[in-house]
């Protein structure tokens, strides 16, 4: 349905299918992440307040499954990851992603969120310079692949780049400089970034590519197994140890700070060896479609 | 033990709580985060200027609402049917962005409660001593079951100006739910806290050379 002869979207079809994906993002968690907090809420001592909060994150979840209502009022910057196969007009899928955010801000489904940093004017429908964020990749698929991540500003607030080596944490350019770096960064994001969190972090890459790579990292199902043994050690390593710290649900104390810990890596010039860390929230609203030749499109995650 | 508190507070009563206590908070307060505090204390607390009727207006009601109330970090999602407001999902926001502000907004107000997430620092700390208040962490992210407790929406101030997640929302809570982090008597579990975590993050990075 995305392309007929001359290469153009099936506009309406497309639109409804990401207003729908839109929707579903803010009011309805994946399965690992709800799964995950389930069992740090069963982790955590009976009367215990890591529990308490945990347990009001499960209702939280609950009620908006329910009423189909926003888990979070902050929405965040929407961003979208499209795969998409070659001759679409990257263009028309921008605008239709920006429909789509607009109509689903109409409906409450999103908060109004865009705002002119020079005039403080809210544009009052989640479009502005840049926002919606809209990435694009060309495959081979004949469908479009569309991932949709909503990530509020109290935990993009607390995201940090190190620059390594850093003196303050005594951190070389290698994957122990990486471990400490990361530690602190969890341990300076304390309740702030609304934990239990999950990470997504690059090494190397340039100061932008890494925000974005980070970013990617939390496209993936909390349970992958990173194909790198050394990535996979580290994260398996970062998880355990800030478990140690104590920062626990929303900074109040407790045994479960993170869920997740992603990493990825991009080759970086000699000069600089960059560690990207962004911290995802415990509500981290990700979700994905599958968009058909035939206009038929289904989650995916 | 749930400790209730109905606004208006009494100093009393505010000095019954301490840190660690849940409370459940009922009565009429304001949404107000970024640029509410920033409108408090640059225009209406500390400005030069004559106030417009207008922000005189605004004061006069925000004077009413917050003796013995409370102030809420938040920037709601709202749905508008025929004209009637009503709040959709509303946690708290990040508090450490207004502490240059808010020990100046509990000595002009007589604010009783500050209701947000993350903690503040050493001069809220001390405001809520002096003028006998507490910040009161509420359950961040957890936008629907706070809504729930965010009855109804009596009036909005400043909304064409700051837009509808940054306004005032004049807004009856009924048993709001929260923990008391920073109390009357000085006391910061966000202080507490973070000295066991600087602790434990040493222990992690002590001597360790990976493996």
């Amino acid at each position: 349905m995305q392309c007929d002869s001359n290469n153009r979207l099936n506009q309406p079809a497309f639109g409804e299918a990401l207003f729908d994906l839109v929707r579903r993002t803010a009011c309805e968690l994946p399965e690992d992440v709800e799964a995950a907090l389930k069992r740090a809420h069963d982790d955590e001592a009976p009367e215990s307040t890591a529990r308490v909060i945990l347990a009001t994150f499960l209702e939280n979840m609950a009620l908006a499954r329910e009423k189909q209502v926003p888990l979070c009022q902050d929405t965040g910057m929407p961003m979208f990851f499209i795969h998409h196969p070659p001759g679409l007009s990257l263009r028309v899928m921008r605008r239709v992603c920006e429909e789509a955010v607009a109509r689903a801000t109409r409906e409450q489904y999103l908060r109004h969120n865009a705002v002119d940093p020079l005039t403080g004017v809210n544009s009052g429908n989640n479009v502005g310079k840049g926002f919606p964020a809209v990435f694009f990749e060309e495959g081979d698929d004949e469908a479009v692949e569309v991932a949709l991540m909503l990530k509020g500003g109290g935990s993009e607030n607390v995201g940090r780049q190190y620059s390594l080596p850093d003196d303050a944490l005594k951190a070389g350019r290698d994957l122990e400089g990486v471990r400490r770096v990361v530690l602190g960064a969890v341990r300076r994001a304390e309740g702030k970034g609304c934990p239990p969190g999950i990470l997504g972090i690059c090494i190397g890459g340039d100061r932008g590519s890494g925000y974005l790579h980070s970013k990617h990292q939390l496209l993936r199902p909390l349970g992958d197994v990173n194909p790198d043994p050394a990535l996979a050690a580290l994260e398996e390593r970062i998880l355990r140890e800030a478990n140690t710290l104590g920062i626990g649900p929303l900074g109040l104390g407790g045994k479960t700070t993170l869920l997740g810990v992603k990493i990825g890596a991009l080759h970086r010039v000699p000069a600089c060896y960059f560690v990207t860390v962004t911290y995802m929230c415990w509500e981290h609203r990700r979700r994905a479609i599958r968009i058909e030749s035939d206009g038929a499109y289904r989650f995916i995650g | 033990m749930m400790r209730e508190l109905t606004i208006p507070i009494t100093e009393e009563q505010i000095l019954e709580l301490h840190a660690g206590d849940a409370v459940a908070i009922s009565g009429i307060a304001t949404t107000g985060r970024d640029a509410a505090h920033k409108y408090l204390v640059d225009r209406l607390i500390e400005g030069q200027k004559p106030l417009s009727t207008e922000d005189q207006r605004i004061f006069n009601e925000l004077k009413k609402i917050y003796r013995g109330g409370a102030i809420y970090h938040s920037g709601p999602i709202l749905r508008n049917d025929a004209g009637r407001w009503s709040i959709v999902s509303s946690g708290p926001t990040t508090s450490i962005r207004d502490e240059i502000y808010e020990d100046k907004v509990i000595a002009a107000f007589g604010l009783r409660v500050v209701i947000g997430k993350g903690g503040m620092g050493p001069r809220t700390l001390a405001a809520c001593k002096a003028h006998k208040a507490v910040y009161v962490h509420g359950m961040g992210g957890a936008g629907v079951t706070n809504a729930r407790a965010m009855v109804e929406v009596l009036d909005v101030f400043k909304k064409e100006e700051f837009g509808l997640p940054e306004a005032f929302w004049k807004i009856r809570l009924d048993r709001f739910p929260g923990i008391v982090t920073m109390d009357a008597h000085g006391r910061s579990l966000h202080e507490e806290l973070g000295k066991a975590f600087d602790e434990r993050l040493a222990k992690l990075l002590r001597g360790e050379s990976g493996g």
